[in-house]
């Protein structure tokens, strides 16, 4: 009897398979500059499968886990719903059209990425893109502000890869868990 | 090793590292696509993650370009494959622990220690990326500019990058 009522539960409330498909389809082909708040927008507002809170503590996991957010997040919101299957459906779902169009993209580019214009227009492109990570860096170390320690080990981590050419993974294994021993023995 | 299997080896071990998304890997994924494999140019590389960012969609599917540049279809699949399926793995086991765990202080131990870690590689990215792609002063500038307005203000990320490349064709650059 319990059984079939938590089935019964399970299959009433929430998005099918299918439905988290679609709906990650919805948004992966909208989504120009991130997925992100399109996903928020699908999620929270449109589909109600997720209450604002809900959708925050599920992101503050996937931003905590290794992988791209949106793609933890598609897997994470997929399984609390259907399991592995509605996992596989989500980001099935999230990146399949987005793949065919960046490869679409990437062969116009082959083709004319020897004409002068395209090649000029490609190495703009770049530099503009550029400042998109450079913004999207300074917005994600802005809550290091007014925190010396966590300055020095942003510091430190950055002048290892991006001048010392640390290799990520070792650089990694020493240097997280050196943070979180600092942050425990500071606090 | 064909080229297939190694682009999983790069993109399967990135996926396990990435902690902050793709951006934070992208020197390691420089250091892996154009000096250790030698599969593009900088330049090459820079156009690639450009690309990916202009294109609707995550930016992690520059793994799908990068990939197909490569080793064509099989190359795609293989490259975005190894990139999701391991933290999706993760992810999938990790979810509800994470939720039952949520008020415990080792999780917000973690949480704070990792952050400036995070920050850091988003930082070194930023650098990298932009050294690349300033192959003239008129470049870097754009560079500049491009970041503070989208620093700055709430514009959409899509007429930046249509800017840039409108400035870059026009040849004023």
């Amino acid at each position: 009897m319990k059984k079939e009522a938590k089935i019964f539960i399970r299959s009433d409330s929430g998005p099918t398979a299918g439905e988290l498909f679609r709906g990650f389809l919805s948004i992966g082909i909208i989504g120009f500059g991130g997925v992100l708040p399109w996903a928020r927008r699908m999620v929270v507002e449109q589909r109600r499968w997720l209450t604002a809170g809900e959708f925050t503590d599920l992101l503050g996991l996937c931003q905590f886990l290794p992988g791209p957010n949106i793609v933890n997040f598609a897997v994470a919101l997929g399984s609390r719903f259907r399991g592995a299957p509605g996992a596989v459906a989500a980001v099935a779902g999230l990146i399949s059209l987005p793949m065919v169009a960046v490869v679409a993209l990437g062969s116009l580019y082959a083709a004319f990425s020897d004409h002068p214009v395209v090649a000029r227009a490609a190495a703009g492109l770049a530099a503009a893109a550029s400042g998109l990570v450079v913004a999207t860096a300074l917005k994600i170390a802005s809550p290091l502000r007014g925190k010396p320690m966590g300055i020095a080990i942003a510091l430190v981590v950055m002048l290892a890869i991006a001048w010392g050419h640390v290799p990520l993974l070792p650089a990694m294994l020493v240097l997280a868990p050196a943070s979180i021993l600092l942050h425990r023995l500071v606090r | 090793m064909s080229e297939v299997a190694e682009l999983a080896g790069v993109f399967g071990q990135l996926s396990l590292v990435s902690v902050g998304g793709i951006n934070a890997v992208l020197p390691e994924l420089k250091r892996q696509v154009v000096e250790r494999h030698g599969w593009m140019s900088a330049a090459d590389f820079a156009a690639l993650y450009a690309l990916a960012q202009a294109a609707p969609g995550p930016n992690m599917l520059v793994s799908t370009l990068i990939g197909w540049h490569v080793a064509g279809i099989a190359g795609a699949l293989a490259a975005t494959g190894a990139l999701v399926g391991p933290c999706a793995v993760l992810t999938f086991l990790v979810a509800g622990a994470w939720h039952r765990f949520r008020d415990r202080p080792w999780r917000l131990l973690v949480q704070a220690g990792l952050m400036p870690v995070t920050a850091g590689l988003v930082v070194a990215a930023a650098i990298v990326l932009s050294e690349a792609t300033a192959i003239s002063a008129g470049h870097a500038g754009l560079t500049a500019v491009a970041a503070a307005l989208l620093a700055a203000t709430r514009l959409h990320p899509l007429w930046v990058l249509g800017a840039g490349a409108a400035l870059g064709a026009a040849g004023v650059l």
